[in-house]
């Protein structure tokens, strides 16, 4: 067994015993990006030296035993949406080309302190906007099962390093099941937490009410490893939650007995791929031999969650990204007549198309005259999807379905139809709207051995029950390759 | 299609967005707006007569403290990406005669 085949937890234990190194660790990494980055295009920055140099740094600090934590000398990924002091951070966009923060976000903090050695930046689609990687402006991710397929979205370079072993973890974010649909389209394991409870400090903003930073990882242990790291309050976020209960790796137990599972009937309808179907209830079945209580419901209101969705992101994405006005960072145009001309001409060359298509339906839903009938209606509906959640964990500890309606689809086949790529999100977003945790798990693979991930959904605050749920699916499964 | 946005809209939205579009981004966003509005309307099939608007999941409250510096001079830092800068200001075109 090889350094790459070892999981991010497993790698830290090496290293900590001295049968490894943090160098040898990034030194592999780096061979295995040298082998296959050319195709895949998972990072949209990575810098060798600086790198390898902090992994030297790590392992002087593990030897001199002033470096222990968790992730003690391990190499991770980190999307390109999260701030790195000194370290190009672009959210694969033209506008933030030239982007340099000064100061990193709380996650990326929180791991370092626990020891992990940055490799680089991972691609994503442009501002999280996406399902595939294509809306990246420095080109698509490919998926490493089958580099002829998108990695899914907006996480995609995420999952795929993770995937293709040019990494042993990253980071994503998830603002309609950004880390879930990726983590499922390559065959690794990704959690969304409850909303609040990894601070989105150094974040950049799509949708603030839903975005959430979780892990994107080889095995749920990891997985549980990396939310406790980066779990915690944070007072630079007024929306970080105070919580007591983030020993996640206590939750790394192998018994699901009397644990009641719902399977949301409206979930299995039509537009889900029977191979799909199949493997998530083969899942299903897998739980309920080991004791787990698993029944059919009617969750309701699933196909309201897309449009409600898609009106408050927008609206909240038309709001954040007033911020990218050529006068304080990034992309300025070069030819302007006065100072709104160079607003709308530095916007205009600076963000893509979907972007720009999401600013103006949000500048639209917001406008006077507009705001009571779409975006106050949805934020009814949210209370009102809310609600159906809530009635649904009053019966069940965790609810089980797909991830997305199929497999990760070809290259290019998404982007010329927006609502039809929107519709791959519909068993995501509406975990976001109720700020809900959830998870995806590799299942099985469809004939054309491309993954699929089941997803694991919690009542706020129970990532336990998830994490519990899903180590023992994993367990039963075996390896996933 | 019940949507339909004429240009008086389109222009109106590239106002509030501080978009320049082209002529042919203008009529392809007025089509890709109208098919999302249409999809959109789909939430008046809810009765939501009576539910209180929902912003966040959790209440949440402003957060206040002590109104004293912690952070220090960070104006080199919050210069640094200036597409344009004089000094210690961000450089704009000029905004009054």
């Amino acid at each position: 067994m090889g350094l790459l085949d070892l999981t991010a937890a497993e790698l830290a234990g090496q290293i900590k015993a001295g049968k490894t190194t943090a160098v040898e660790a990034m030194e592999a990494v780096i061979a295995n990006i040298d082998s296959k980055e050319k195709e895949l295009n998972c990072y949209v920055t990575f810098d060798r030296e600086a790198a390898l140099s902090a992994a030297r740094e790590a392992q002087k600090k593990i030897e001199a035993g002033e470096l222990d934590g968790p992730l003690a000398g391990v190499p991770v990924a980190i999307k390109d949406n999260m701030c790195t002091k000194d370290v190009l951070t672009t959210c694969s966009s033209k506008i933030l080309g030239n982007f340099v923060p000064q100061f990193s976000s709380d996650a990326v903090e929180r791991i370092k302190a626990a020891g992990a050695v940055m490799i680089g930046k991972t691609n994503m689609d442009e501002f999280a906007m996406g399902s595939t990687t294509e809306t990246s402006a420095y080109g698509a991710t490919k998926n490493p099962w089958n580099t002829q397929h998108v990695p899914g979205g907006s996480s995609g370079g995420s999952a795929a390093a993770v995937a293709a072993g040019e990494c042993f973890c990253a980071l994503g974010s998830d603002t309609g099941g950004s880390i879930r649909q990726p983590a499922s389209y390559c065959g690794v394991v990704g959690m969304k937490p409850t909303y609040g409870t990894v601070s989105r400090y150094g974040l950049i903003a799509y949708g603030s009410s839903l975005d959430q930073i979780g892990p994107l990882c080889k095995d749920v242990t990891d997985c549980a490893v990396i939310m406790e790291v980066m779990a915690g309050h944070d007072p630079k976020d007024s929306t970080s939650v105070e919580r007591k209960d983030t020993d996640f790796t206590s939750a790394l137990v192998n018994d699901v007995t009397g644990m009641r599972i719902g399977i949301p009937r409206d979930y299995f309808g039509d537009g889900l791929d029977p191979q799909v179907k199949k493997a998530v209830l083969d899942a299903a079945e897998v739980l309920r031999s080991k004791g787990a209580v698993v029944e059919e419901f009617d969750l309701s209101l699933v196909e309201y969650a897309i449009p409600a969705y898609y009106t408050i992101a927008a609206a909240e994405a038309s709001s954040n990204l007033e911020r990218f006005d050529g006068v304080k960072y990034g992309y300025r145009a070069k030819d302007y007549e006065g100072l709104h001309s160079m607003y709308k001409k530095t916007r205009s060359e600076g963000f893509g198309a979907e972007v720009k298509r999401r600013i103006m339906l949000g500048s639209f839903v917001l406008s006077s005259g507009y705001y009571d009938a779409y975006y106050l209606k949805a934020l009814r509906v949210k209370a009102m999807i809310k609600k159906a959640f809530d009635e649904a964990f009053s019966k069940y500890d965790v609810i089980l379905g797909p991830v997305a309606p199929t497999t990760a689809p070809e290259l290019g086949s998404s982007l010329a139809d927006p609502i039809k790529m929107y519709l791959g999100d519909i068993y995501t977003i509406s975990v976001n709207l109720a700020g809900l945790p959830g998870m995806s798990v590799p299942c099985g693979k469809d004939e054309n051995g491309l993954p699929i991930g089941v997803q694991l959904i919690g009542d706020c605050f129970n990532e336990k029950k998830l994490i519990q749920t899903a180590y023992t699916y994993e367990q039963a499964r075996g390896k996933f390759e | 299609m019940a949507n339909v946005i004429d240009d008086a809209t389109i222009d109106y939205v590239g106002i509030l967005a501080k978009l320049e579009l082209s002529d042919e981004e203008k009529e392809q966003a007025k089509k890709d707006m109208a098919s999302m509005l249409d999809y959109i309307d789909q939430l008046n099939e809810l009765d939501t007569t009576g539910v209180e608007p929902m912003s966040h999941v959790f209440p949440v409250e402003n957060v206040m403290r002590e109104d004293v510096v912690t952070n220090g001079d960070m104006s080199e830092q919050t210069l640094f990406n200036a597409p344009e800068r004089k000094d210690t200001a961000f450089v704009v075109p000029k905004t009054v005669d």
